[in-house]
């Protein structure tokens, strides 16, 4: 009985199972990548803003505290966006003429709101608390990246809740002390797992993950 | 399905076998449950009812491809990007306004005219929940249905949005030109021809305007109409006292409280303070404890006769005769006959007599506002007789600015129009076309009037029917003040600017003055001012101060009306009417308990509020007793054309045990045909055949079948608990009876603290082969319930606000039927003993937050879990809807999203929404949380202030509004927490503990405290 399949069978076939495997694989990866990619997360995308507002001029060269502008911070699940009243504090008496503020002059005089491109957004059945945060000592640029360097701001990390249970299952990798919480730019000492353990049980943080710490 | 409707819920009442006694000790929620029909039995089996299962031929090849492609279409979903969002801040923001943290503002709601104090949360601007104010006399941190759902009434997109004329629309500035021409003539003839007509008003600011009016017009008239008004109370103290005087209940000092044929918790100017008055006097926290003692002798069943101790069934028509009798009895001179009428013992009445007289002072006799005003007269007499009169009782000048009889004043209206003397009417948040009674031609002689201006938050009946319909400003939109149930006045503060540029009362009457640009602000605090600086006030030096603390409290110091000394005979009363044959039926109209007079039946939350015992949704029905329908041979869902003077109307039955025989209850309030999407059509109209003289006790009525039916929707056998447990040889009959409900007298709590028990075989804590993964007895917190079914009332506030609180939807009369109704909290009734007198008794129901929850082991994503402080917890985004949990959960407190019930579309009632709780999207499922985002919330507070939360600070909603605090929350770790005291009372039991559930929400079993002198 001559040979069903030809020689070449035994090829194609190898080909073929290892290859559909890769397929199968590469597909599953490239739904991660796009996943995990800037175009799905928006994570360090640059919006197009009303103001091309700088955290780092402000906080760096200016040195104002973040408190100034979001000032429910440390009491509110809401860290606060300043009204237009807050920019003009200071942009009354200087950069009057700037064509740069244009929009927030016009928004004081008109008493239309700015709009702001939203750069950190949590889906509506997540619930996040920021003063509870600052409090244990969670820095802002621990989730917002080092601010101070960020000429146009962007969202640092994707949000994603296992990024969120990473940092709630260790918190010693992450926390800081509290005076150190507001600091624009902020590198981790050496030492920041034994400083993150001792500021454990100083600030009685506890690890929370369960479903009701963030979902309700 | 079908099975259910055509043989369960019409059981054949005519053979009713009288039953064995262990039968008598049974609960029952519904007839068809009692009789226990194999159909019903089958039909209520699954955990939600089957619906009509659409015939189609799919075969497995079909389910096959359908599913792969659900799975399919179901992971495409899955990759929604957030969407692009922008974030808006304020200009200028305002003082105190802080993103995230709600503020409470102290506000009044009116009811019937008189107000309700209430705390007002708002988020950003956004009134979301009405709570009670604890600093307002008549509240004291509750509210009411109506209170709660006052917030959506804001909201409704039924709301009348833009001033109108003939239907077009038009504008405000328009509408005061045209008023201005026809306000010309009126001036120059001194307002002959100007009308006004008001519900009932205390709002001292209103009527002083309205008298103001009144002296620029005089020859203008100003009338009032509440349809279901206190026009016979009012009338019952002019005959009593000679004047009108308004009765305030002290049920704080009363031992022992008769009502007759009155639902004092429900609908009376200060029904929420009577009710929690009335509670405390029954906490029982401790054997020796006492507790008070309530005869209620009533027509239908209502929430305070679910307390009495004694409940007799009488017709509302023979009150005035057992109320005569109960005064000959305690020595009222003149009170005519001393015989009870037919269907009251002797017996029952001495009892009654005896205790009132052994309780001299702490005794309280009350009636109904719907009882004729020689009642209230009687009543009024035989307290003083007894020395409860300034005890139990005080009487105040009246709350009411200017009391009337209300019905004389619209029927004086009515002539005046019908005999065109009247040439401008304008009408102030009322809506007499729909709610003027039958023999009052209301609409015909209105249109006799060549100028006609309604001002009304809703397009309604009588709007249809005027030249202008101006948007009216909610109480939450607008400045005013208002009377409690004492006199006690309180600031109406609004909480946002007019939604739809609405205005009030207040203003329109000041547009009639001629002051245009008048605030409502500037009225009301002139007001006070005058009041303050002709020293009728103690304000204190600077005004300013006093008006500030004003509005921080709620109310206003010193307003409170002072006690008057007056003096009861009977002398003035008629004589007493020829009792009814006592085969004759009446027909009782009640005010519903949902929608109230009408004014509330745009309201969703109310409509598909089940009602108290029927359990209705979507409807009003005619209230018949079993023994009746069968006599008369009515089944339920038979519609029964009722006649009465030539007037008729149709209207379906329902059977309802324990009403009384020979008198059927319809709710007023229904049958609305001007009222938006929610409210039209729903029910019938019982104003159609009600009438001036005897607007709520009809008598002469004709009810004859029509042959057609009409579906009634009620809960009653919705989510029902197996009452029988698993019976194993080794336990008692006592093991098999789950006693859902637990009951027992005083003397059996004081021979035995224990009696309500799970019996010592039951096995309530099995073994488990699971570690114990949390002990939670070890945690910072663990949370907790006790329900104490001795003063829960049934009225169902909490359900409301858990409506408001926990963003539940609305699902409509069609899908409650498929048993598919999203409440979360619900208050099931359950009936003991003889069907047409049973006992009942109201549970609450929700999340009972067990230990060993039967939902968490089969959820196949692990969607309920437990959280280390005994919660069991539901997370919205993991659910992929199974519905294995809701099956698995004997309490059947799961709540389903077959559709896509939220609302998501539109945008009126996006404000309403609370902001710290998920709005349910299709196909998740849902249960009560305990409230978890408050819990979150007072947790977050306490860790930052570095301490533990404290007893009461955290409440959950349905605990925060209830009127008798029958529902206590708190943390059971915490030795000295109110929750951990309660439940470690003999009285607390766990529902179905013996399926080791171990129950985080317990209750306190019911105690009855009967006089030993009444058998039976």
């Amino acid at each position: 009985m001559p040979q069903v399949f030809h020689r070449s069978m035994n090829t194609i076939s190898r080909v073929s199972i290892v290859g559909l495997v890769m397929l199968i694989g590469g597909f599953f990866y490239f739904c991660w990548a796009v996943n995990m990619s800037p175009y799905y997360t928006r994570a360090k995308l640059q919006l197009i803003q009303p103001v091309p507002f700088s955290h780092k001029h402000h906080t760096m060269d200016d040195g104002i505290d973040c408190r100034y502008c979001h000032t429910s911070v440390e009491n509110s699940s809401f860290a606060g966006l300043p009204p237009t009243e807050t920019c003009m504090t200071c942009h009354s008496q200087i950069w009057t003429n700037s064509v740069m503020l244009e929009p927030v002059r016009a928004s004081y005089a008109t008493g239309q709101s700015l709009e702001w491109a939203r750069v950190n957004a949590l889906p509506d059945f997540v619930y996040f608390n920021h003063s509870i945060h600052v409090h244990k000592g969670i820095g802002c640029t621990t989730c917002h990246g080092q601010l101070g360097e960020m000429p146009i701001t962007w969202k640092q990390n994707t949000l994603y809740m296992r990024w969120c249970i990473n940092c709630h299952k260790h918190p010693e990798q992450f926390v800081r002390k509290r005076e150190d919480v507001f600091k624009p730019v902020y590198n981790p000492p050496k030492d920041q797992i034994a400083m993150g353990r001792r500021l454990i049980k100083e600030y009685k943080i506890r690890s929370l993950i369960t479903c009701d710490t963030c979902h309700r | 399905m079908s099975d259910l409707k055509s043989q369960a819920t019409s059981p054949d009442l005519v053979n009713i076998n009288p039953e064995p006694d262990s039968a008598r000790q049974r609960f029952w929620r519904s007839v068809e449950e009692r009789e226990g029909t194999a159909a019903f039995l089958e039909a209520v089996a699954p955990e939600f009812p089957q619906g009509e299962v659409p015939k189609t031929a799919l075969n497995r090849r079909d389910l096959l491809k359908l599913m792969g492609a659900s799975a399919g279409l179901a992971g495409i979903t899955a990759c929604t990007k957030l969407p692009a969002q922008k974030i808006v801040p304020y200009v200028r923001q305002p003082e105190e306004f802080v993103p995230g943290i709600p503020l409470f503002f102290a506000t009044a709601m009116p009811f019937n005219g008189v107000g309700r104090g209430l705390l007002v949360e708002s988020h950003l601007g956004r009134p979301t929940k009405a709570e009670g104010n604890p600093g307002h006399p008549g509240s004291l941190g509750a509210t009411d249905v109506f209170g709660q759902a006052s917030v959506l009434t804001l909201y409704s997109p039924d709301r009348a949005q833009i001033p109108t004329h003939l239907g077009k629309v038009a504008t405000w500035e328009e509408f005061i030109e045209d008023l201005g021409d026809h306000l010309v003539d009126e001036r120059s003839s001194g307002g002959k021809g100007l009308r006004i007509l008001t519900g009932t008003i205390t709002s001292p600011t209103l009527a002083d305007q309205i008298q103001g009016l009144l002296t620029d017009f005089p020859q203008a008239h100003w009338h009032q109409y509440e349809p279901c008004g206190r026009d016979a109370a009012r009338e019952g103290a002019r005959l009593a006292f000679g004047q009108y005087v308004t009765a305030v209940y002290r049920l704080d000092k009363a031992d022992v409280v008769v009502s007759l044929d009155s639902d004092f918790m429900f609908g009376e100017p200060g029904s929420i303070r009577y009710a929690r008055d009335f509670a405390d006097c029954r906490r029982l926290t401790y054997p020796g404890a006492t507790s008070n003692r309530l005869y209620a002798a009533e027509s239908t069943p209502t929430i305070t006769g679910s307390l009495a101790d004694h409940r007799l069934q009488v017709r509302s028509s023979a009150v005035e005769a057992l109320a005569r009798a109960l005064a000959a009895a305690v020595g009222v001179a003149g009170s005519g006959s001393a015989e009870p009428p037919a269907g009251v013992s002797a017996d029952w009445l001495a009892g009654v007599v005896n205790d009132l007289k052994a309780h001299r002072g702490t005794g309280l006799v009350v009636t109904g506002d719907h009882q004729p005003p020689a009642v209230h007269a009687l009543v009024h007499a035989i307290n003083q007789a007894l020395g409860n009169a300034g005890q139990t009782v005080v009487y105040t000048a009246p709350v009411e600015a200017n009391a009337i009889d209300e019905m004389k004043s619209l029927k004086d209206l009515v002539a005046a129009m019908d005999a065109g003397q009247v040439r401008t009417l304008i009408l102030m948040g009322v809506n007499p076309v729909y709610s003027a009674p039958a023999d009052v031609p209301f609409l015909a002689a209105m249109q006799k009037v060549d100028f006609r201006v309604h001002l009304g938050l809703f397009v309604d009946e009588t709007a249809a029917q005027c030249h202008w319909q101006v948007p009216e400003a909610h109480y939450l939109e607008a400045w005013g003040d208002v009377r409690a149930y004492d006199g006690t006045a309180s600031v109406i503060q609004p909480l946002i600017a007019p939604i739809y540029n609405g205005k009030s009362a207040l203003e329109m009457v000041a547009v009639l003055r001629g002051q245009t640009y008048a605030s409502g602000h500037d009225l009301v605090r002139d007001y006070w001012q005058r009041q303050a600086s002709g020293g009728h006030l103690n304000a204190g030096a600077n005004f300013e101060d006093f008006w500030e603390t004003s509005l921080n409290n709620g109310t206003i110091e010193g307003t409170t009306f002072p006690v008057k000394q007056v003096s009861a005979s009977v002398g003035a009363i008629p004589a007493a009417p020829r009792p009814l044959a006592s085969d004759a039926v009446e027909l009782v109209l009640r005010p519903s308990t949902s929608l109230w007079d009408g004014s509330f039946a745009h309201n969703a939350w109310l409509l598909e509020l089940p009602q108290p015992f029927t359990k209705l949704t979507w409807d009003n029905a005619l209230l018949v007793s079993p023994g009746t329908a069968a006599r008369l041979g009515f089944k339920r869902e038979d519609m029964v054309k009722v006649q009465v003077d030539g007037r008729e109307i149709t209207a379906p039955v329902f059977i309802l045990p324990g009403q009384t025989p020979n008198s059927i209850t319809l709710h007023l309030g229904y049958g609305r045909t001007v009222a938006g999407g929610a409210g039209t059509g729903v029910g019938v109209n019982a104003y159609l055949i009600r009438t001036s003289a005897t607007p709520w006790i009809l008598t002469g009525v004709q009810f004859s079948k029509t042959g057609t039916t009409h579906h009634l929707v009620t809960t009653q056998n919705n989510h029902l608990i197996e009452q029988n447990g698993q019976l194993h040889e080794e336990e008692s009959d006592a093991a098999f009876d789950r006693r859902v409900v637990r009951v027992g007298t005083l003397d059996d709590y004081r021979r035995n603290p224990a009696f309500a028990q799970d019996p010592p075989e039951v096995n309530t804590e099995a073994p488990s082969l699971y570690p114990n993964y949390y002990d939670y007895t070890k945690q910072q917190y663990s949370w907790g319930m006790s329900i104490d079914l001795n003063t829960c009332i049934g009225c169902n506030a909490c359900i409301i606000a858990c409506y408001a609180e926990n963003n539940i939807a609305v699902v409509g009369k069609d899908e409650v039927d498929n048993g598919r109704d999203m409440q979360w909290i619900r208050v099931d009734t359950y009936f003991r003993g003889d069907l047409e007198n049973p006992e009942a008794y109201n549970e609450v129901l929700l999340c009972q937050q067990c230990e060993n929850a039967p939902c968490e082991y089969v959820c196949p994503v692990g969607a309920t879990v437990h959280s280390p402080e005994g919660l069991n917890l539901m997370v919205y985004n993991r659910c992929v809807g199974t519905r294995y949990c809701s099956n698995n959960c004997p309490y059947k407190v799961r709540r389903f999203n077959f559709k896509l019930y939220s609302d998501f579309q539109t945008p009126s009632l996006f404000p309403l929404r609370n902001p710290d709780v998920t709005v349910r999207s299709r196909g998740v499922m849902e249960k009560c949380s305990y409230c978890l985002q408050r819990i979150m919330e007072a947790k977050i507070v306490a860790e930052r202030e570095s301490r533990s939360v404290r007893d009461g600070e955290v409440q959950t909603a349905c605990q925060q509004t209830c009127p008798t605090r029958a529902i206590i929350f708190g943390n059971m770790n915490d030795p000295s927490s109110a929750v951990k005291k309660l439940k470690q009372q003999p009285r607390d039991y766990g529902l179905l503990r013996d399926l080791n559930t171990r129950p985080h929400t317990t209750y306190l079993a019911r105690l009855k405290n009967p006089n030993p002198e009444i058998k039976g």
